[in-house]
């Protein structure tokens, strides 16, 4: 067989029927849903007749539309809440498991998965939400996908798909101190601009990327969406297996040995042949800061705003400056001079314990700045309770942050947590589009350290600013 | 869906790059639960702004929107699809889409034209001048024609979509037709693979 990288090599073990002039049609292994993206979806199946072919490979929880206060009373927004009634009463017709507000195992639908050893190496894995690439980190093809294709999975466990184009994202040397991996994949979506991804399966290869934790290889796969890529994905490897042995739904036993034996099999082949590579130095970045309307506008916090000027094609100027507008901001100046009103950190892509640790490294021992309105919204209530067996809450209550109950939050303004008009955030998210947190919101994407730094100096600051 | 083989009329020029489906559906529509109605929540952040295209009178009753590159980017919400459709678009004309607002766009019947930079930037410009402009859309030739500018293009489209959009299909059914062989691989599923039960 001729060499193949690590997706293709998914893609293939995945593929019920070979397309000839139509898509291959590829097996689904792990179907996860949300309340926001799927009642169109079992709406179609009723209308058509169709049953949940595969119950048992399908997962529901709630998260986008759930409030992170007071969630033992019935949510007040009357439109959120029968959202939310909507999923349990479709999961439940269905026959599908479905973690509803405040159950132990419910959060963020990218942290649940893999926190409860759902998200295993050599899988595919859908949702109904781009950051579904989350997923990846395990070296599974993890993607998102729209309301007719999750319509379109729950009948048949399938999907139609056309060829994707791979592209290895190389990082060589090693992150320096205090620069997260957070830093590092803004910096990638720098280099690439949202659209470069397009059409692509990103490989995340190098050192660099060795070096990280699951949890960081996760923040890195979660937003390669926003470099346009359809899936980002990482070899798995002992960081990878350690993780996952042990939770509760990984292999046990011989299975443990089987599964292992396979999943050493997924490494791209050493003379496989990537259709775009790009290379990157870790060891030259610093902490990163966006400044303008989507996350390819990025600067690094030593760094000033820049304007139109140093952009060389129209569309780029343009964007600048429709940006710079938005934001309120002067092109020129430097990024510690940025006056923040709100710090959120949490998300899907920095919601884990491992983010909530480096936050209260940085926090313990200070307080907020006056004025400051600061959230830590942990991503699941498994994090949440592991974070408070290990004290971190108190450090955060004791610094002046809000000790939240999980779920998206502040990520996206679909439930209580939001911006107001012109408010502006040092956000753990992803995406710091217009309005994105809130209409007039905004926001600035940052890592969990240099939020925990911000909120304490009232401007963006790295921690050792501190 | 429906079938989908000539679309004719005047088109609305969107002169901006990377337009997130987080503008052109806000997340405060997301909370629905039909399918329908999302045509007023279409771009609902821009348009609260009298100046912004879609409110001139010259551009009503268009059904072509013309968009800078990186058309779609972000959320997979098929709420942008519905959005867009429900407004009265029948395709957008970009020279990139994001890959999941395309695949969402081709299972509602919106479709997705790429044109290069250079015509996508001429289209703009001439749309603006002349709002009147009629482009006509030919899904089996793959064309895009603007007869009053003499100007004729070809689009990228693969062959499968183009079948789907001629004849309507509904890609469930379409899948379904190799049920025994889903069968089969389900039967060589490894036992270790993760079940919620
Ligand atoms: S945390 Fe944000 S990006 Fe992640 S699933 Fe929730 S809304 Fe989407």
């Amino acid at each position: 067989m001729s060499p193949r990288t690590l997706s293709e090599k998914i893609w293939d073990a995945h593929v019920v029927h070979k397309g000839v002039e139509e898509p291959d049609l590829v097996f689904i292994d792990l179907h996860l849903i949300h309340e926001v993206t799927s009642p169109q979806a079992f709406d179609g199946l009723r209308l058509a007749g169709r049953k949940v072919r595969h119950p048992e490979l399908t997962l529901a929880t709630a998260d986008h539309n759930v409030p992170t206060t007071d969630i033992d009373k019935p949510v007040a927004d009357p439109i959120s809440a029968k959202q939310l009634d909507v999923l349990d009463a479709n999961t439940a017709e269905f026959g599908i498991i479905c973690y509803p507000m405040g159950h132990k195992n419910q959060g963020i639908v990218h942290i649940m998965g893999p926190e409860q050893g759902y998200t295993q190496p050599g899988m595919t894995i859908v949702c109904g939400d781009s950051h579904t690439s989350t997923h990846g980190a395990f070296g599974a093809l993890a993607f998102g996908i729209g309301t007719s294709e999750v319509e379109h999975v729950l009948a048949t466990q399938t999907l139609p798909q056309l060829p994707v184009k791979t592209m290895a994202v190389e990082v060589q040397g090693s992150l320096p101190r205090g620069v997260s991996a957070k830093d590092l994949v803004l910096a990638i979506i720098g280099k690439l601009g949202t659209g470069g991804g397009i059409g692509h399966i990103i490989e995340y290869r190098g050192e660099a990327i060795r070096g990280l934790s699951m949890e960081g290889r996760m923040t890195v796969c979660n937003m390669s969406i926003e470099a346009g890529a359809r899936a980002g994905l990482i070899a798995p490897d002992e960081t990878t297996f350690a993780y996952v042995k042990g939770r509760d739904h990984a292999p046990k036993g011989e299975d443990w040995d089987k599964a292992v034996e396979y999943w050493k099999t997924l490494v791209t082949d050493d003379d496989a042949v990537f259709d775009t590579v790009v290379t990157l130095d870790a060891s030259t970045l610093v902490p990163a800061v966006t400044w303008g309307t989507n996350p390819g506008q990025v600067a690094f916090i030593d760094s000033v705003v820049p304007g139109p000027d140093d952009f060389t094609t129209a569309s780029e100027k343009d964007a600048a400056a429709r940006a710079l507008e938005y934001m309120g901001l002067t092109a020129g100046t430097p990024m510690r001079e940025i006056k923040v009103d709100t710090v959120f950190i949490g998300s899907c892509t920095n919601g884990r314990i491992e983010d909530i640790r480096a936050a209260a490294a940085v926090l313990e021992g200070h307080r907020v700045a006056d004025g400051m309105r600061a959230l830590m919204v942990p991503g699941s209530h498994r994090v949440k309770e592991q974070a408070e067996a290990e004290g971190l809450d108190k450090i955060f209550t004791a610094a002046g942050f809000e000790w939240r109950e999980p779920g998206c939050s502040m990520c996206l303004a679909m439930n209580p947590d939001k911006l107001s008009v012109g408010e502006r955030s040092a956000s753990t998210s992803n995406r710091n589009f217009e309005g994105r947190q809130g209409r007039g919101g905004r926001t600035h994407l940052v890592s969990p350290a240099v939020a925990a730094a911000t909120a304490v100096k009232g401007y963006f600051a790295a921690p050792e600013d501190l | 869906m429906k079938p989908v083989t000539i679309i004719t009329g005047r088109a609305v020029p969107l002169d901006r790059s990377d337009v997130d489906t987080d503008q052109i559906i806000p997340s405060d529509w997301l909370k629905r639960v039909e399918r329908t109605g999302f045509g007023a929540g279409l771009f609902g952040e821009w348009r609260d702004d009298r100046d912004f295209v879609l409110n001139k009178s010259e551009y009503q009753g268009a059904n072509i929107l013309i968009a800078g590159e990186n058309f779609g980017t972000g959320s997979s919400r098929e709420h942008a699809v519905w959005a867009l459709t429900d407004y009265g678009f029948e395709a957008v004309i970009s020279p990139r889409f994001a890959d999941i607002f395309r695949n969402n766009s081709t299972k509602q019947g919106l479709l997705p034209v790429v044109v290069e930079p250079a015509v996508g930037a001429r289209l703009l410009e001439e749309v603006a001048k002349d709002p009147s402009l009629e482009i006509t859309i030919d899904v089996a030739q793959g064309t895009l024609e603007v007869p009053a500018l003499g100007l004729t293009i070809e689009f990228p489209l693969d062959e499968f979509t183009r079948a789907r959009f001629l004849n309507g299909w509904d890609d469930i059914g379409l899948s379904l037709r190799y049920e025994d062989e889903i069968e089969s691989f389900e039967q060589s599923r490894p036992r270790f693979m993760p079940s919620t039960r």
